[in-house]
C-alpha cells in the first residue's frame, strides 16, 4: 500500500519538477508558443489515470494536459523534447504543448470538441465488445462550449462507456468561474441522467479511490458517469500571466497536493522523491539541449 | 435499365455495408421508413439495424462521434441533412479530423466520410440551398468530392468511403438526385485518372468552339445547353472533375483545353474566392493556355431566394448559361 502511495507521489513530483522546469525554458525563451502547466491539479491527473487501464482505456486530455500525460506515459523525454520542438518529440516537434497522441492518448487544443470524439471513440470500443472506457478531462471553463452537452445527450442516450472528468480549477484563463457560468456545474449533468461524484481534488487517494468506483460503474456497461473533481490552478494561465490575489493564491497553497500528500510518507521517504524527480527532470532537458 | 443519382449512391451504400462490416452509418432521421430526407439512406436500417445510428439533432456531434469512431477502427459514413448545417460542423472537420494525422505525424487515421446534399433549385430558400463546398477547399488533409450527372455517383462513394484513410467530404447536389445517369446517344463520354476521375464529355467530334468547365449540379444544366446546341452545330466540350480539392493534373489541359481559345468556368456558388477562382489561376499557372481567353459564370452575390422567380435571378440556370455560350464564342 504505501509503495503504491510512493508511486503516486513519485508520478506527482514528476508533472510538478517537468512543468516547473518548461516555465523555466519559457522564461529563457527556449520554448516558443505557450505552455498551459496543471501545477496544483497533478492529483486529479495521478488520481484517474492511475485508476485506469492504460492498456485499453482512452484518454482524450486538453490544453492543460502536460500532467495527463506524463501520469499515463511517464514520458518526460518525449514530452520535453516536444514541447522544446525537437524531432525527438512524441508529435516530432508538429503538435507542442497542445497536440500530444501516444497509445490510447490524445490531447487537441479545442476546447470542448474533443467530448464528443470521446464519445465516439467509447462507443466504438462498445461496439467491438471490448471492456474499454474513454476518459475525456475538461475544465470548468469548458462548460461554456456547446459541443459538450451535445456530447452529454447523446453519451446518455446510446449509454456510451465514457466517464467525464471535470477539472473544477476556478478559473478559465482569466476569468473565475463564477463569472461565466449561471447555476451549480456540479448539477448540470443531472437532467441527462448522468451520476456525478464530487471529490476533493487535491488528494490523490481520494482521487484515485474514487476514480476506480466511477470508472468500474461505467465499465459495467451502466452508461456515462462523471467524476468532479475540486481542485485550484496554482500556478498562471500559461506562462506567466496571473492577476489572480496573491491571498487567495496562497490560501490554496495549503491544499497544494504535494503539500496534502506529505502526511501519508515520513519526510525522508518524501524529500528522495521529489529529488528523484527534480534530477530525472534536470537531466533530461541537460540531455535533450545538449 | 439506368440508375438515378440517388439510386446508385442508395446501392452504393447497401453496397459497403454488407461489404465491410465496419461502416456505420449515422445522421438525423436516416432510418426506416424516413430513410432520410433525401431518402439516401432508405432500406439501411432494415438490412443493418446496429449500424445505421439515427441522432439527434446534434451536427457537431455527429461528426465528432463519427471522428471518434474512425480513430477507433471504424469506417463512419455521417450524414448532414443539408448542406447549409455544414456550418455547425466546420470545427469538428477543421479543428480535430482533418488535423489528427497530420499533427500527431501519421500515428492515427481518421477514415470518416461526410455526406451532404448542396445546392438550390428547389425552392428552399437562403438557408437551405447554399453551395457551401468553398468553405471547406484549401483544408489540409480533406478531400471535398462532388459528383456529377456524368459520373458513377455510387462508385465514388464506395471509393471514398472504403478506400480512403483520411476525411471526405462528399457533396451530393439536391437537383441531380431525381435525374437518370443515361446519356444521350449525342454525347460521348471519357474519363481520366480513377478513383475520383475526371469526365470529359463532346457533343460531336469535331474541335469544340467551346470548353466548359464546371463540376456537381451544374452538370445538368450543362447537359441541356449542349444537346439543344448540337443541333446548332456548336461543338462543346465539357470537363467535370470529381474531386475539388485538388486542382486537375496537367495533362488535361494539353489532351483536352489546348486546342481551344474559349474557355468558360462555371459552378453555382457566389462569385469569387472558390472553385471557380481556383481553376481559373490553374489555366493560367500553364503557358499553354495563354492564348486562350477564360470567362467565368456563377452565381450572384446576394442569398438564394425562395420564389422561383427570384431564385432563377440569383443562380446559373441553362438559359444563362447559353447566353454566356453564345457571347463568347460569337
Amino acid at each position: 500500500m504505501s509503495e503504491q502511495i510512493e508511486q503516486l507521489v513519485q508520478q506527482m513530483c514528476l508533472i510538478r519538477h517537468t512543468e516547473t522546469a518548461l516555465l523555466e525554458l519559457f522564461s529563457q525563451g527556449k520554448v516558443r508558443g505557450t505552455v498551459h502547466t496543471c501545477l496544483g491539479q497533478e492529483a486529479c491527473a495521478v488520481g484517474v489515470v492511475s485508476a485506469l487501464n492504460k492498456e485499453t482505456d482512452i484518454i482524450y486530455s486538453n490544453h492543460r494536459g502536460h500532467g495527463h500525460y506524463l501520469a499515463y506515459s511517464q514520458d518526460v523525454y518525449g514530452l520535453i523534447a516536444e514541447i522544446l520542438g525537437l524531432p525527438a518529440g512524441i508529435c516530432h516537434g508538429v503538435g507542442g504543448s497542445q497536440h500530444l497522441q501516444f497509445n490510447n492518448f490524445y490531447t487537441n487544443g479545442i476546447q470542448g470538441a474533443g467530448v464528443p470524439i470521446t464519445v465516439g471513440m467509447a462507443l466504438a470500443e462498445k461496439l467491438k465488445g471490448s471492456s474499454a472506457i474513454a476518459v475525456p478531462f475538461i475544465g470548468d471553463g469548458t462548460f461554456g462550449e456547446g459541443a459538450i452537452y451535445e456530447a452529454f445527450n447523446i453519451a446518455a442516450l446510446w449509454q456510451a462507456p465514457v466517464m467525464f472528468v471535470v477539472e473544477f480549477n476556478h478559473y478559465a484563463q482569466s476569468t473565475p468561474s463564477l463569472m461565466q457560468h449561471a447555476g451549480d456545474l456540479r448539477t448540470r449533468v443531472d437532467t441527462y441522467g448522468i451520476p456525478v461524484t464530487v471529490i476533493d481534488g487535491m488528494d490523490v487517494c481520494k482521487v484515485k479511490a474514487a476514480a476506480a468506483i466511477v470508472a468500474e460503474y461505467v465499465r459495467a456497461g451502466k452508461g456515462p458517469a462523471m467524476l468532479f473533481l475540486e481542485t485550484y490552478r496554482l500556478g498562471p494561465h500559461s506562462k506567466g500571466d496571473d492577476d489572480r490575489l496573491q491571498s487567495e493564491i496562497d490560501r490554496y497553497r495549503l491544499r497544494d497536493p504535494l503539500v496534502v500528500c506529505r502526511q501519508l510518507m515520513s519526510q525522508a521517504v518524501f524529500e528522495r522523491i521529489e529529488k528523484d524527480a527534480a534530477s530525472q527532470v534536470s537531466s533530461v532537458i541537460k540531455e535533450l539541449l545538449a | 435499365m439506368s440508375l438515378s443519382y440517388l439510386e446508385s449512391l442508395q446501392q452504393a451504400l447497401h453496397h459497403v455495408m454488407k461489404q465491410d462490416p465496419n461502416v456505420i452509418v449515422l445522421g438525423e432521421d436516416i432510418i426506416d421508413p424516413y430513410g432520410g430526407a433525401f431518402k439516401v439512406t432508405k432500406g439501411l436500417s432494415t438490412h443493418y439495424p446496429q449500424r445505421v445510428l439515427a441522432t439527434p439533432i446534434s451536427e457537431s456531434a455527429i461528426v465528432g462521434i463519427s471522428t471518434g469512431l474512425a480513430v477507433r477502427g471504424f469506417k463512419p459514413v455521417a450524414e448532414i441533412m443539408f448542406g447549409d448545417f455544414m456550418a455547425l460542423v466546420a470545427d469538428q472537420l477543421l479543428n480535430s479530423a482533418c488535423k489528427f494525422a497530420l499533427m500527431y505525424q501519421d500515428k492515427v487515421s481518421v477514415p470518416l466520410v461526410v455526406r451532404t446534399p448542396m445546392g438550390g433549385g428547389r425552392g428552399y430558400g437562403p438557408t437551405h440551398s447554399q453551395c457551401l463546398e468553398k468553405m471547406f477547399l484549401g483544408i489540409p488533409g480533406l478531400k471535398v468530392v462532388c459528383p456529377s450527372v456524368f459520373h458513377d455517383p455510387g462508385a465514388l462513394l464506395t471509393h471514398s468511403i472504403l478506400q480512403e484513410a483520411g476525411p471526405v467530404l462528399f457533396v451530393e447536389y439536391k437537383n441531380l438526385y431525381g435525374l437518370t445517369l443515361q446519356r444521350p446517344d449525342t454525347i460521348r463520354m471519357k474519363t481520366s485518372g480513377s478513383g475520383f476521375p475526371v469526365v470529359i464529355a463532346d457533343n460531336s467530334d469535331a474541335v469544340p468552339d467551346i470548353v466548359i468547365l464546371s463540376y456537381g449540379g451544374l452538370s445538368e444544366a450543362v447537359l441541356q445547353v449542349m444537346q439543344r446546341m448540337t443541333e446548332e452545330e456548336i461543338h462543346i466540350r465539357l470537363i467535370l472533375p470529381s474531386l475539388l480539392s485538388t486542382t486537375m493534373d496537367a495533362s488535361i489541359i494539353t489532351k483536352y483545353i489546348n486546342s481551344c481559345t474559349k474557355v468558360l468556368v462555371t459552378d453555382n456558388n457566389t462569385p469569387g474566392f472558390g472553385w471557380v477562382s481556383e481553376t481559373v489561376n490553374w489555366l493560367y499557372q500553364h503557358s499553354d493556355i495563354h492564348n486562350a481567353k477564360v470567362h467565368t459564370l456563377t452565381a450572384q452575390d446576394t442569398v438564394v431566394p425562395a420564389a422561383q422567380v427570384l431564385e432563377d435571378a440569383v443562380l446559373v440556370t441553362p438559359q444563362k448559361l447559353e447566353q454566356s455560350i453564345i457571347e463568347i464564342i460569337s
